[in-house]
C-alpha cells in the first residue's frame, strides 16, 4: 500500500512566450527565414511548473492548492500525461483518469447514450466494459429519462453530470480531479463526495485541485500548495491551508495598503474643480456634497482641524486585514494652526454593500470638547472585532456640536474581516449554543 | 514509430467510434439521413451528365460517348482524397478541446478524418458500379477488380501521410488551411480526372533523353497514377497495365507516411500548447 502511485522528479514545464510579432508567424515566413526548427524554438519562456518533486503514495489523497495561475491545472496535466515536463519524469502507475473537463469530447448532435461510448472509449474504457457499466452510469448522472436524446438539448447540469459519471466510472487507479466539484445541484455535489469517498475506501489515489479550503482539511490525507510553480507548502493539510490564507491575507494586506496609499496620495494634492462626491476619484473640498447619502468617496470640510492620516492597527501594528474577534484600533492624527474649543470626533463603519455596521461620535457617547491645540492622536479601539467576513470602509470625521463639518473622509479607508466561521448578517453578537441531552452532535 | 502505430492498433476502436459518430452526426436532423451518402454522388453524376453532355459536350479520343462515366471513375476517388485531406488538416484545431482535456494518441483525429471520407467513398461506389453496369460499353474483368482494393489501399496510405504532415504542420501554421484549398484546386486540374492523360503526354518541351514536360509533371503526381489506375480497371478496355507505376506510386506513398507521421510524432508535444 506504501508505494509511490504518482511521483514527480525535478518536473518543469515551460510555456513559450513568442514576442507580439511572433504569434503571427506565417508559414511564409518560416520558408522566408529558411528554418521551420528555427521558427518553432521559443524566445521567451514562462516557468508553469518550476523544478517540482514530489510523490504521492498509493490511497493517499492530495489537496493542492494556490493562487489562480499558480501552476496547479499545469501540474495535473502532466501527471494526465496530456503534456509533457519540459525537464524532469512523471511516473504515474496504473489507470489514470482525469477531470479536467466534463463531458469533453460529447458531440452536440448525438445522443447522450451514444456519446456515453464515445467517452468512455476515449478514456480507455473496451466497448465491454462500457455496456457493462451503461446502467450504473446512467443512474448515476440521474439521465434515465434523457438518455436518448441528443447532447445538445441537454441543461449544462446535465452535461457535467453524464460527463462525471463517465470519467468515475472509468475506474481508475488515479483519479485526478480539477475544481469540477461545484458540478450540478446540492444533491450531486453529495454523490459525487461520496463517490471519492468510496474511491478513498477502495485504496484508490485522488489528486484534487481546488479553491474550496475546507474541503482539502476535511477530505485530504495531504496538502501541496504551490505558488508560481514552486512548492511552497507540503504535507498535513491543516498546516498546509493555514499557511497558504496566511499568505493570501498577506497579499490582500499589500492590496488594500497600495489602495489606501493612493487615496492618502491624491487627498494630499488640492483639486480645484472636483466634484464633491463623485464616483470615480475620492476628492477633497471644502463644501461638504449636496446629497451626503449619494457621496461615495471623497473629503471635505473648512477646517481649521484637520485629520492628517487614519491608521488601522491590530495590537500597535497597522494592517489592513483582521480576523473576526480581533482587537482593531482606529489612530486619526489631527492637527489644527490655532486653539479650537468645539470639536466632535466621529466614525462610521460600513460594510461592502454600504450598510452602516456602526457609527458613533465623541458627542453621542457625551465627552465635552475643552481645548484642542497643535497636533495628536485619537484613537478608537474596539477590544473585539465582532464583525462577519467581508470588507468594510471607514468614515471618520471631526465636526463642531452642530455638524459644521471640520475635516470629513467619507469611505476612505478600507479593511477586510477573515473569519474561519461563514455565517452570515452583519454582526456576530457573542454566543454559545446548549443542547438538551436527546439533542446529539458528533 | 512502430511502437506508435501499435498503440494506434490498441485505439482501434476508439478510431471506429469516432468515425461512426462522424458518420452519424453528419446526417444527424436531415430527412434523408444515410441515404444522402447515396444521393450526394447519383446527384453530382446526374449534373455532370448533363454539363458535359448538353451544356458542353466533351469529346476526348478514346473516351467516348461515356464521357460522365469517365469523369465520374476519377472523381469519386478525388473527392474522397481532398475532403479527407482538408478535414485532417483541420482535425487536431477542431478538437483543440479534446486534445487539451482527454489523453489518447492524437494521431486519432486525422486517421478519423481519412478513414470516414473513405466510407463515404465506398458508399458511392454502388452508385458508380450501377451506373457502370447500365452505360457503360464493357464490364471489368476479374483480373482487373483484384487491383481495386490495392489502389484503395495505396491512396489510403498517401491520403494518410499527407493528412499526419497537414494536420502537425497547422497547428503552427494556420495559413495552411486556405493554402490548401487552393492547392488542391490547382492539383484536380493537373490530374488526368476531367481529361484522359493521352491529352496532356505529348505536350510542352522535351529535354534531352527525357519525356516531354507534360508526362513529367504527371508522372511525378503521385494522384494521376491512382486516377489512371480507377479508370483503367473501371473504365477503359483492355487488361490493366499501369500496375507498375501504381507500385511505385506506392512506395512513394509509404516514405510519405512515415515523413509525415515522423513530423506529427515530432511535434506532437506542441499539440495541447499550441491548438
Amino acid at each position: 500500500m506504501n508505494k509511490a502511485a504518482i511521483t514527480l522528479r525535478n518536473v518543469s514545464k515551460l510555456y513559450r512566450r513568442y514576442a507580439y510579432r511572433r504569434q503571427f508567424s506565417t508559414l511564409k515566413s518560416a520558408l522566408l527565414k529558411g528554418s521551420l526548427a528555427g521558427e518553432l524554438s521559443p524566445d521567451e519562456v514562462f516557468h508553469a511548473v518550476d523544478d517540482v518533486t514530489f510523490n504521492v503514495r498509493q490511497g493517499t489523497t492530495l489537496g493542492v492548492v494556490g493562487r489562480n495561475g499558480s501552476g496547479k491545472s499545469t501540474l495535473l496535466r502532466l501527471i494526465a500525461g496530456i503534456t509533457k515536463p519540459t525537464t524532469g519524469t512523471v511516473d504515474v502507475e496504473g489507470r489514470v483518469s482525469a477531470l479536467i473537463e466534463l463531458g469533453a469530447g460529447f458531440h452536440p448532435e448525438i445522443s447522450g447514450r451514444e456519446n456515453v461510448f464515445i467517452n468512455g472509449v476515449m478514456l480507455g474504457l473496451s466497448k465491454a466494459e462500457i455496456t457493462r457499466r451503461f446502467d450504473e452510469i446512467v443512474e448515476f448522472a440521474e439521465l434515465e429519462k434523457f438518455i436518448d436524446a441528443p447532447v445538445k438539448t441537454y441543461s449544462s447540469g446535465m452535461y457535467m453530470r453524464l460527463g462525471f459519471a463517465v470519467a468515475v466510472h472509468v475506474d481508475p487507479d488515479v483519479l485526478l480531479v480539477d475544481e469540477v466539484l461545484a458540478v450540478g445541484d446540492e444533491g450531486f455535489s453529495l454523490k459525487c463526495l461520496d463517490k471519492f469517498g468510496e474511491f478513498k475506501r477502495r485504496g484508490k489515489t485522488i489528486l484534487l485541485v481546488t479553491h474550496g479550503l475546507n474541503m482539502v482539511e476535511r477530505f485530504c490525507d495531504e496538502a501541496l500548495w504551490i505558488d508560481e510553480g514552486k512548492i511552497l507548502g507540503a504535507g498535513d493539510p491543516r498546516r498546509v491551508v493555514h499557511s497558504y490564507t496566511t499568505d493570501v491575507e498577506k497579499s490582500e494586506e499589500r492590496a488594500l495598503a497600495v489602495g489606501d496609499q493612493k487615496v492618502q496620495q491624491t487627498l494630499s494634492e488640492p483639486s480645484q474643480d472636483a466634484v464633491p462626491g463623485g464616483i470615480d476619484a475620492p476628492v477633497s473640498t471644502s463644501e461638504p456634497p449636496g446629497d451626503m447619502l449619494r457621496a461615495t468617496q471623497g473629503r471635505w470640510g473648512s477646517g481649521p482641524v484637520r485629520i492628517d492620516t487614519v491608521t488601522l492597527e491590530r495590537d500597535g501594528e497597522e494592517t489592513h486585514v483582521f480576523h473576526s474577534g480581533d482587537r482593531l484600533a482606529i489612530r486619526l492624527c489631527v492637527s489644527t494652526e490655532t486653539t479650537v474649543t468645539d470639536f466632535v470626533f466621529g466614525i462610521s463603519i460600513f460594510n461592502a454593500e454600504g450598510v452602516c455596521c456602526y457609527g458613533t461620535n465623541t458627542d453621542i457617547e457625551e465627552y465635552k470638547s475643552l481645548e484642542l491645540v497643535g497636533s495628536g492622536d485619537v484613537i478608537f479601539s474596539i477590544g473585539k472585532l465582532d464583525l462577519v467576513e467581508g470588507t468594510y470602509k471607514l468614515d471618520v470625521a471631526v465636526h463642531t456640536r452642530d455638524g459644521v463639518q471640520y475635516d470629513y473622509h467619507r469611505l476612505l479607508y478600507t479593511f477586510r474581516v477573515k473569519s474561519s466561521v461563514k455565517d452570515t448578517g452583519v454582526y456576530r453578537p457573542q454566543h454559545v449554543w446548549t443542547f438538551s441531552n436527546n439533542v446529539r452532535f458528533v | 514509430m512502430f511502437s506508435n502505430l501499435q498503440r494506434l492498433f490498441r485505439y482501434r476502436s476508439l478510431i471506429h467510434t469516432l468515425v461512426l459518430r462522424d458518420l452519424k452526426a453528419r446526417y444527424r436532423g436531415s430527412v434523408l439521413g444515410f441515404f444522402w451518402s447515396f444521393a450526394n454522388p447519383l446527384l453530382l453524376l446526374m449534373v455532370y451528365t448533363f454539363v458535359f453532355s448538353v451544356v458542353l459536350p466533351a469529346r476526348f479520343e478514346g473516351v467516348g460517348e461515356n464521357y460522365a462515366l469517365f469523369l465520374f471513375c476519377g472523381l469519386l476517388p478525388w473527392i474522397w482524397f481532398s475532403s479527407a485531406l482538408t478535414e485532417s488538416s483541420n482535425s487536431l484545431l477542431t478538437n483543440g478541446n479534446l486534445i487539451k482535456k482527454v489523453l489518447f494518441p492524437v494521431e486519432v483525429l486525422p486517421v478519423v478524418s481519412v478513414v470516414a471520407n473513405m466510407v463515404h467513398f465506398f458508399l458511392a461506389l454502388p452508385i458508380l458500379f450501377l451506373a457502370l453496369g447500365l452505360f457503360a460499353s464493357r464490364a471489368p474483368t476479374v483480373g482487373e477488380l483484384v487491383w481495386f482494393p490495392v489502389v484503395v489501399a495505396v491512396q489510403f496510405l498517401l491520403t494518410l501521410g499527407l493528412g499526419m504532415f497537414l494536420a502537425a504542420l497547422t497547428v503552427h501554421f494556420r495559413d495552411i488551411r486556405d493554402l490548401l484549398a487552393n492547392v488542391l484546386t490547382l492539383w484536380f486540374f493537373s490530374t488526368p480526372i476531367l481529361y484522359p492523360w493521352t491529352l496532356v503526354a505529348d505536350r510542352g518541351p522535351a529535354l534531352a533523353g527525357l519525356p516531354p514536360l507534360g508526362k513529367l509533371l504527371m508522372d511525378v503526381n503521385p494522384f494521376t497514377h491512382l486516377a489512371i489506375s480507377y479508370q483503367e480497371i473501371l473504365f477503359y478496355d483492355g487488361p490493366y497495365g499501369h500496375w507498375k507505376w501504381l507500385l511505385a506510386t506506392a512506395v512513394a506513398a509509404a516514405a510519405l507516411f512515415a515523413t509525415g507521421y515522423a513530423l506529427f510524432d515530432r511535434l506532437r508535444d506542441s499539440f495541447a500548447e499550441e491548438v
